[in-house]
C-alpha cells in the first residue's frame, strides 16, 4: 500500500516489500499473518522515528524485535545477508541443522532400502505369487517401519520416544508370522488389511513425536496422510505411463520387459511411497493449495451421493441386502465420510467465520449418520439370525464406531454452527478419535483372528 | 527486569484477556499497555504475542476482525468473548491464590536488602 512520500517511513517501503515478499514465500506464515506483522513492523518503525532514530537505524531494530522471537525474521536475516541488517541480526541466527542438509540422501537411501527389503524374503525361498499370503500379512512391516525411522531421523526424537513405535512393530510382526493362518480362511485378509492400519499409528507417532499428545500434532499426521497420499497417486500414474511406454518400446525392438517388470513392481511402489513422504515434507505449498479444492468438491458431491440413495431407499421401501460385500462396502463409504470430515478440518483455517460450507457439511454428517444407523441395523438383523463370522464382526464394529462419531461429530458442528462452540473443540473430536482407530485395528489383526482360531 | 521465559508464558493469558476486556485492540497497543502498566519493568518480545493471540482465538477466548486503522492501512482486532470472560475469571481467580499465597509467607520472611 502506497504511504505518503513525505513521511520518512515512505523511504523504507522498498525494504519492507522485500520483508514482507520473504515472509509470503514461507509457507509455514500465513498471507493474514504477514499482513498483521507487517502493521506491528510499521507502529514500531513509527515509534522509533518519533523517538530520533533514523528510519534505516527504526527498520534494523524493528525487524531485529520482531524477531527476536519470530524465527522467520532471523531466517531472512540470513538469507539476505548481504542486506543491512546482517550485522544486527544475523549473530542470533540458528544453522540449519548440518543433518538435515543430507535429507534427500537419507530419503532415497530409505526408498532403495525399501525396495531392497522387500525382496529379502525371495532369499529364503518365499515367492510372490505363492506364498502371497505371506506378502500381504507383512506387507505393512515392509514400509512403515522404514517410513518411522525416516521421521525418527528428520525429528531426532530422542531414544524412549522411540520405545512405542518399536514395540509396535515387534507384535505386528509376531501377530502376522507365529499363528498358522489357514489359506484362504476370513481372518488372514483381515490381518492383511487392518495391521497397516494400527502401523500407521506407529508412524504417526514417530511423526508428530511429543506433539502426538496434541490436537495440532494429530492434525498434521491426518494432512501429511492425506498429502502422502496424494503425492503417491501422482507418482503412481507417471509411474504407470513410464512402465507402460517403456514396454512398448522394448517390444518394438523385440525385447519383452514385463516379467522383469512384474518381478521389481512391489518394490517400486515401497520405494515410491518413501519418496512420496519425503515430497511432502519438502515441497508442501502444491498440496495446500490441493487439498482444500478436493474437500470442497466432494462433500457436496458425497451429500447428494447419499441424500440420493436415502430418498431412493425410503421411495422403493427396499432395506439393503444382506450381502457381506454389501456390508464392508456400507463401512467404506462412510469411512470415506469421516476422512472427507477429518481432511476438511485439518485444511479449514480455524480463524474463518462459518459458512455456507460448514452447513453443507452438518448436511453430510447428518446423511451419513442415517445411512449408517441403516446399514447398522441390517447387520445387527444379519449376526443376530446367522451368526458371528470374522467378517461381520468387523464390519459391525466399525459401524459402531463410525455412528459414535458421527453421532458426537453432528453434535459438535450443530453447536459450532450456532456459535456456542469454538472450532478447537470439533478438531480434537476427530484427533481423539484416532488412537480408537488403531486400537480397533490391532484388535481385528491380533485378536479377532485368535478369536476364530485363524480360520 | 528479566522475568523467566515460563513466567512470562504462563502470564500473557491474564494479560492479553484483562487488557482486551478495558476495550477491543490490537497487537503492537497490548505490548504497549504491559509495558505501561508495569511500569516498563515488563518488556514482552514483539514476535511473541502474535501466537498467545491466535491460539486465544483458536481457543474462543478473543475474536478477531480486520479494520481500517488511523493510518489507512488494514489492521486486526482483537475482542473478548463470552467465553473469554469466563477464562479470564478463572485466571484472575488462580493468580489472586499465587498472589495471596506468596504474600502470606514474605510477610513473615521479608527479604534481607542485601544478598
Amino acid at each position: 500500500m502506497p504511504t505518503d512520500p513525505t513521511t520518512p517511513i515512505a523511504i523504507l517501503e522498498p525494504q519492507i516489500d522485500r520483508w514482507r515478499d520473504y515472509l509470503r514465500r514461507r509457507q509455514t506464515v500465513h498471507a493474514v499473518d504477514v499482513a498483521e506483522l507487517e502493521d506491528h513492523l510499521r507502529e514500531v518503525i513509527a515509534s522509533l522515528i518519533d523517538g530520533g532514530l533514523t528510519p534505516d537505524e527504526a527498520l534494523l531494530v524493528a525487524v531485529k524485535r520482531l524477531g527476536a522471537i519470530d524465527a522467520l525474521s532471523r531466517e531472512f536475516a540470513r538469507e539476505h545477508s548481504e542486506r543491512l541488517w546482517k550485522q544486527l541480526v544475523a549473530p542470533a541466527a540458528v544453522a540449519l541443522p548440518r543433518r538435515l542438509r543430507h535429507e534427500p540422501i537419507v530419503a532415497l537411501g530409505l526408498a532403495v532400502a525399501a525396495g531392497v527389503l522387500v525382496k529379502l524374503p525371495a532369499l529364503f525361498g518365499l515367492d510372490l505369487d505363492a506364498d502371497s499370503g505371506f506378502y500381504a500379512r507383512n506387507a505393512a512391516l515392509f514400509i512403515l517401519p522404514l517410513l518411522a525411522a525416516y521421521f525418527a531421523w528428520k525429528r531426532d526424537l530422542p531414544t524412549r520416544a522411540l520405545g512405542l513405535p518399536l514395540a509396535m512393530f515387534l507384535g505386528a510382526a509376531l501377530a502376522a508370522n507365529v499363528p498358522t493362518f489357514t489359506p484362504g480362511g476370513a481372518t488372514e485378509p483381515l490381518v492383511a488389511l487392518h495391521l497397516p492400519i494400527a502401523l500407521w499409528l506407529a508412524v504417526g507417532i514417530a511423526y508428530a513425536g511429543a506433539r502426538w499428545r496434541e490436537v495440532a500434532g494429530r492434525m498434521d499426521f491426518v494432512r501429511f496422510s492425506g498429502e502422502l497420499f496424494i503425492y503417491f497417486v501422482l507418482i503412481a500414474l507417471g509411474g504407470g505411463v513410464l512402465l507402460a511406454t517403456s514396454a512398448g518400446i522394448f517390444t518394438s525392438i523385440g525385447v519383452d520387459i514385463e516379467p522383469f517388470m512384474e518381478q521389481w513392481a512391489p518394490s517400486l511402489v515401497l520405494g515410491a511411497i518413501v519418496v512420496a513422504a519425503w515430497l511432502v515434507e519438502a515441497k508442501q505449498s502444491v498440496i495446500e493449495n490441493i487439498a482444500p479444492v478436493l474437500t470442497t468438491l466432494f462433500t457436496p458431491l458425497f451429500t447428494i451421493a447419499l441424500l440420493l440413495f436415502l430418498g431412493t431407499a425410503a421411495w422403493t421401501g427396499r432395506g439393503i441386502a444382506i450381502e457381506r460385500d454389501m456390508l464392508l462396502l456400507f463401512d467404506l463409504l462412510l469411512l470415506l465420510v469421516v476422512a472427507l470430515l477429518l481432511y476438511t478440518f485439518s485444511a479449514r483455517d480455524p480463524q474463518r467465520r462459518v459458512g455456507l460450507f460448514d452447513r453443507a457439511q452438518l448436511a453430510l454428517i447428518l446423511a451419513a449418520l442415517a445411512v449408517d444407523a441403516l446399514a447398522l441395523s441390517a447387520m445387527t438383523l444379519r449376526i443376530s439370525g446367522m451368526g458371528a463370522t470374522p467378517n461381520r464382526v468387523v464390519a459391525l464394529s466399525l459401524n459402531a464406531i463410525l455412528l459414535v462419531n458421527l453421532a458426537g461429530a453432528a453434535v459438535l458442528q450443530v453447536r459450532f454452527l450456532a456459535g456456542g462452540t469454538p472450532f478447537a473443540r470439533l478438531e480434537r473430536w476427530q484427533t481423539d478419535f484416532l488412537p480408537v482407530y488403531g486400537g480397533w485395528a490391532t484388535f481385528v489383526a491380533v485378536g479377532l483372528p485368535a478369536l476364530f482360531s485363524y480360520r | 527486569m528479566n522475568l523467566s521465559k515460563d513466567l512470562v508464558a504462563a502470564s500473557s493469558t491474564p494479560f492479553v484477556l484483562s487488557i482486551l476486556a478495558e476495550g477491543d485492540s490490537y497487537g503492537y497497543a497490548i505490548l504497549r499497555r504491559v509495558r505501561e502498566l508495569s511500569g516498563g519493568e515488563i518488556e514482552w518480545t514483539d514476535g511473541m504475542l502474535y501466537p498467545v493471540l491466535h491460539r486465544l482465538e483458536r481457543l474462543g477466548h478473543i475474536e478477531a476482525r480486520w479494520e481500517v486503522a488511523e493510518t489507512g492501512r488494514q489492521r486486526k482486532y482483537y475482542r473478548l468473548t463470552t467465553d473469554g470472560k469466563a477464562q479470564l475469571a478463572v485466571e484472575r481467580r488462580q493468580w489472586q491464590a499465587v498472589d495471596a499465597a506468596l504474600r502470606g509467607i514474605w510477610k513473615l520472611h521479608p527479604a534481607p536488602r542485601f544478598t
